[in-house]
């Protein structure tokens, strides 16, 4: 209640202020919502499920600015987290469907209206979405609530938020996408021109649906391409309801198409179409290499790729312990887990170790499993069954290689998919749980002597994401902010995420940048124009 | 003469824009100094001259040393003039290719390379590009033995390019900033643009030098270390100046070059695990095979530089002549061997006749011979396999009903010489309109408006350049956004100052070399966000 209104009351003050995922668990006083909720261990928390206050109104394919059936007729259900019950059958997205979505985000490029009307036209369509976003945030909320599985709270006072902040960004960049004149060796005029691609291809996961929905809609259209969005299939439901709004805020048919389905057959089709221009991507490693391979195999069209993360979360010994404690947590359990960037490394020098994982483990026994439309709740069920099976599988590994099983290790509960907070030490390198991205509420602690010793380990992975640093040394942190092959490092934060913020993985971690100025690369061709000048004043 | 032309002109402005226009004006060049293909037959050919050059190098250059390939084994690489062999080549293969990348590791990992300030690097690039220019005429010679281009288009215009490329490059080395951005919150945000680490290049042979100044020059500006692999044709140029590097004060691993062939070397740069970027200039069938071969391995970061089949504008109211040559030039350059050759020239109805009969004039006039003779403007393709090429889409475009107006057949009876041809009445269907030629045939379409010739011109998998000749401004301006191209020369063509960026749309490749553009593609992008206490300002 009291964690609520904090989160609100920043919110309200920065508009979607920066990391307001954080605000519940900074300060001292932790857990206020502690009070009013169960704890983990007890099974009760699935017992009573909250009907959610919101009606399910799309579940059609959204192309050329019409709801419509799938070609073939066929439906998929999506189900709720929470009791693996069906919340609604929606349209399943397949090759044809993608062709039809093409043809129309084809023609709204190639002939317009998108990329021919004026930057500050697209800009305002841009701005009334986000007015809208923010006037159907409750219902937005509550739909990403029911069929992620994520805290109600979250999702409305985090999450839909900063979706309207990302359009209002976005907007604000469309009429500042600037060419550049270029210095000639010669008596020659030389321009670049930033032109929009084409027809962008986007395909989201289903941890953060609509935020990820505005990481890749939000610069595609402010640089004047037309979209086919492929959403998850556990998640369709938002990015619909969205697409509605977009409508209603004056976008032209065509310019966003939609398509619910399933990554190898909707996904595949979109990644190898002739005639979708580029291609965006966030899910699983192994998927953005076959996504890859099928743009290599048709188009050759470029490929930006947001992949999984095995993020280290170092702390230091002269590193605040309580409070590293705390933001380690969050880095790990924020989303159940279920972040790419989720640090679930948490490398602890040896000097502070032992106290440092007596106070993570309670923390984690403190941390409020149940209902995610109940107030004061911190996590909820695990978004499906796969998900589910594949973590605790892991926490089966965790125990048979001799971690320290310090607390959780089960299922809450016998419906839905929830788990306990699960925290480990004696974690080594070598483990599976150290290796593999778990995306799920399973903590692994790990000791560390040095920092060469610790760079060295935190760099010794085929990810590249994100790391967390712990330190009060400037010295420390301007060394191993360096040092670590990382697209993100967090100083004595985490998941900070604000629109300006550029994000992105080394090595197998991904390709490319999304937010910030970075971003609107993905979306320009770069364009060189060159005339011969005749008795120029200057060259 | 022609030959002194240019040189003035470079004099005048060192490697400038302009330096490969030369060409422009009324008078074809280089025509008095050489003989006409059509009236010396074989002539050319009978007297080859000695290039005034040694091959000093045939090793790899692994680790600041020139070594033996790992297996012992050689491969002979051929003089396009006469099909003998100029040296025995070490052959680099899996094993080599992991011999260079652990050089390059080394020395990105542990230094010194982007541990050295940005000022040190820049001056060792700096004093690299004196050498070149010391060395220009060996190098220049050289080049030209090992690929047949003029001798005169090598030392006047593309080895003072390559001095001018990475003179551009060092420049650029202390000025790489990262930002400040502007957070939501109290937090302090930055941006690193940090070095990726060990890059791999693969570079064509139709501009052996050039191609490596694109490729090494912002990679080691922004603090890379390179594993580069050579074209199996043209190997030998880049040996000699990896060696100039390292006189420059090039620390040791930092540049390793392995000659060797795509299958197997070129493979293995293409997945290897611990390169963490790849660059590839070659063609599309062969880019997509290296971004497949990225995509199954570690994802490592790929550019492609491809193919082309780039539209050449004509419209009614340019200046007929000055479009003529400046369309012979956009596709005889180099033996037509240019990713980026005009190689559909657009002409509108009203002045097609005319256009014709002058640029068949034009190809007629051409001077084919030795390319180390003075005044000559075409030497050989590169290799047989290119030649047989060449000659099957000439008979292709003879059998699909397309004009022979000059030219169509081999140029002498020695070596890879091929007589500059021309065709008109082309159809958009006809093979020779839509395969890349990368030879010396020109093919003449008709068209009557401007919406029908962008319809045509975008028409195509290939997105790399365009010419548009016009006089009016509206013309240009539309035609310049119409086209999906990377590059757009207006009343000009293949002007490649450094500073501007080159690339592809569609399947002609991804990202852009050159000019500013080119960083990108060895940079990682960092953010780092610390909490700021009582800031003084958001």
């Amino acid at each position: 209640m009291a964690a609520r209104s904090r989160v609100s009351s920043l919110l309200s003050r920065s508009f979607s202020a920066s990391s307001p995922f954080l605000s519940r668990s900074q300060g001292k006083n932790l857990n206020n919502g502690s009070r009013i909720v169960r704890r983990f261990g007890t099974s009760s928390a699935a017992e009573e499920v909250i009907s959610p206050s919101v009606q399910v109104s799309y579940t059609k394919l959204l192309i050329d600015g019409n709801f419509v059936d799938a070609a073939s007729g066929k439906t998929f259900p999506t189900l709720d987290p929470r009791t693996g019950e069906v919340i609604a059958h929606v349209a399943e997205g397949d090759a044809e469907d993608i062709n039809r979505a093409v043809k129309a985000a084809r023609k709204a490029f190639d002939e317009g209206p998108w990329p021919k009307m004026t930057a500050y036209e697209r800009s305002r369509v841009m701005l009334r979405l986000a007015d809208l976003v923010e006037k159907h945030s409750e219902e937005l909320a509550a739909l990403e609530s029911w069929d992620n599985g994520k805290t109600y709270e979250q999702a409305l006072t985090a999450e839909i938020p900063m979706v309207a902040r990302l359009f209002r960004y976005y907007a604000g960049w469309a009429d500042k996408i600037h060419g550049l004149t270029v210095p000639a060796d010669g008596n020659y005029h030389v321009q670049t021109l930033h032109e929009p691609i084409g027809v962008a291809g986007q395909i989201i996961p289903w941890n953060f649906p609509l935020l990820m929905f505005a990481w890749k809609v939000g610069p595609a259209l402010a640089c004047g391409n037309t979209i086919v969005l492929k959403t998850a299939e556990q998640t369709p439901l938002t990015a619909f309801y969205v697409g509605k709004l977009f409508l209603e805020a004056g976008l032209p048919p065509g310019v966003l198409n939609i398509v619910s389905g399933f990554g190898a057959t909707a996904g595949a089709s979109l990644a190898s179409h002739m005639d979708v221009d580029k291609l965006a991507f966030t899910g699983s490693t192994d998927t953005g290499k076959v996504i890859l391979g099928l743009a290599a195999n048709s188009n050759l069209k470029p490929v930006t790729l947001e992949l999984g993360g095995k993020s280290p979360f170092i702390v230091f010994e002269d590193a605040d312990i309580d409070k590293a404690v705390e933001l380690a947590h969050f880095a790990l359990f924020f989303n159940q887990g279920q972040c790419c960037c989720a640090g679930s490394r948490t490398y602890v020098h040896e000097k502070v170790y032992d106290e440092f994982v007596e106070k993570a483990k309670a923390r984690a026994l403190k941390r409020v499993v149940g209902d995610p439309f109940k107030k004061g709740i911190e996590q909820g069920p695990q978004i499906d069954s796969k998900q589910f099976e594949k973590v605790m599988k892991y926490i089966r590994s965790g125990v048979e290689s001799n971690a320290t099983l310090e607390c959780g290790g089960g299922q809450v509960g016998d419906r839905g998919y929830f788990i306990q907070p699960t925290v480990f030490s004696n974690v080594k390198d070598d483990m599976l749980i150290a290796q593999d991205e778990i995306f799920g509420p399973v903590q692994s602690i790990l000791k560390f002597s040095d920092v060469d010793e610790v760079i060295k380990r935190a760099n010794d992975t085929r990810y590249g994401l994100a790391a967390g640093v712990f330190t009060k040394s400037l010295d420390t942190a301007n060394r191993v902010s360096r040092a670590l092959k990382a697209g993100t490092v967090w100083v004595n934060c985490f998941d900070v995420f604000d629109a300006a913020i550029p994000f992105g993985g080394y090595k197998m971690s991904g390709n490319g940048r999304e937010k910030g100025i970075y971003s609107l690369n993905n979306y320009l061709q770069v364009k060189a124009v060159v005339t011969p000048l005749n008795n120029p004043a200057w060259i | 003469m022609a030959s002194r032309r240019v040189s003035s002109l470079l004099s005048r402005s060192l490697f400038s824009s302009s330096s490969l226009f030369s060409l422009r004006g009324k008078d074809p060049l280089m025509s008095r100094g050489a003989r006409r293909y059509s009236n010396l037959a074989s002539a050319s050919l009978e007297d080859t001259i000695t290039p005034p050059v040694k091959v000093e190098h045939t090793q790899l250059l692994i680790n600041g040393k020139f070594v033996d390939s790992a297996s012992g084994k050689t491969f002979p690489t051929l003089d396009p003039r006469t099909g003998e062999v100029i040296a025995q080549v070490a052959e680099g293969d899996v094993e080599d290719v992991n011999r260079a990348v652990v050089a390059a590791r080394k020395a990105f990992d542990q230094g010194p390379w982007p541990r050295m300030t940005a000022y040190e690097r820049s001056k060792i690039l700096f004093r690299f590009a004196d050498l070149i220019e010391k060395h220009n005429d060996e190098i220049a010679a050289l080049e030209t033995w090992d690929n047949g281009k003029p001798y005169e288009q090598s030392a006047n215009i593309e080895v003072p390019m390559l001095a001018r490329v990475f003179r551009y490059y060092a420049g650029w080395a202390d000025k790489i900033h990262g930002m400040t951005v502007p957070g939501d919150g109290s937090h302090h945000v930055q941006t690193l643009h940090e070095p990726i680490g060990v890059a791999g290049q693969i570079i064509p042979w139709n501009f052996p030098l050039l191609m490596l100044s694109w490729k090494l020059g912002p990679a080691l500006a922004c603090g890379n270390t390179v594993v580069l692999k050579t074209a199996e044709q043209t190997p030998l140029s880049a040996l000699l100046v990896g060696r100039l590097l390292h006189e420059a004060g090039l620390p040791e691993g930092v540049v390793n070059i392995v000659s060797g062939f795509g299958p197997t070397a070129g493979a293995a740069i293409a997945s290897h695990m611990d390169i963490d970027k790849v660059a590839f200039t070659g063609s599309t069938d062969v880019g997509k095979i290296i971004l497949e071969l990225a995509s199954k391995s570690n994802l490592k970061a790929v550019t492609l530089e491809l193919g082309g089949k780039s539209p050449f504008i004509v419209c009614e109211d340019a200046d007929v002549d000055q479009a003529v040559e400046m369309a012979h030039f956009a596709l005889f350059f180099n033996q037509g061997q240019c990713c980026c050759a005009g190689s559909r020239t657009f002409v509108h109805e009203r002045v097609y006749d005319e256009f014709v009969e002058k640029a068949k004039a034009r190809a007629i006039n051409r001077a084919v011979g030795d390319p180390f003779k003075s005044g000559i403007e075409q030497g050989p393709q590169v290799d047989s396999e290119q030649f047989e090429k060449i000659l099957k889409y000439i008979r292709h475009g003879v059998d699909s009903g397309a004009t022979l107006q000059a030219g169509g057949d081999r140029h002498g009876s020695k070596g890879y010489y091929i007589q500059p041809t021309v065709f008109s009445d082309v159809k958009d269907d006809m093979l020779i309109a839509k395969d890349e030629i990368f030879g010396p045939v020109q093919t003449i379409l008709k068209f009557k408006n401007l919406d029908e010739v962008i319809a045509r011109a975008n028409n195509s998998r290939y997105g790399l350049a365009a010419g548009v000749f016009t006089q009016n401004l509206d013309t240009a301006n539309r035609l310049m956004r119409a086209l999906r191209v990377g590059s757009v020369w207006i009343n000009c063509f293949d002007v490649f100052d450094a500073t501007i960026p080159f690339g592809g749309y569609k399947m002609s490749g991804i990202g852009r070399e050159k000019g500013i553009y080119s960083l990108n593609n060895y940079l990682q992008v960092k953010a780092v966000v610390t909490s700021i206490k009582n800031p003084a300002w958001l």
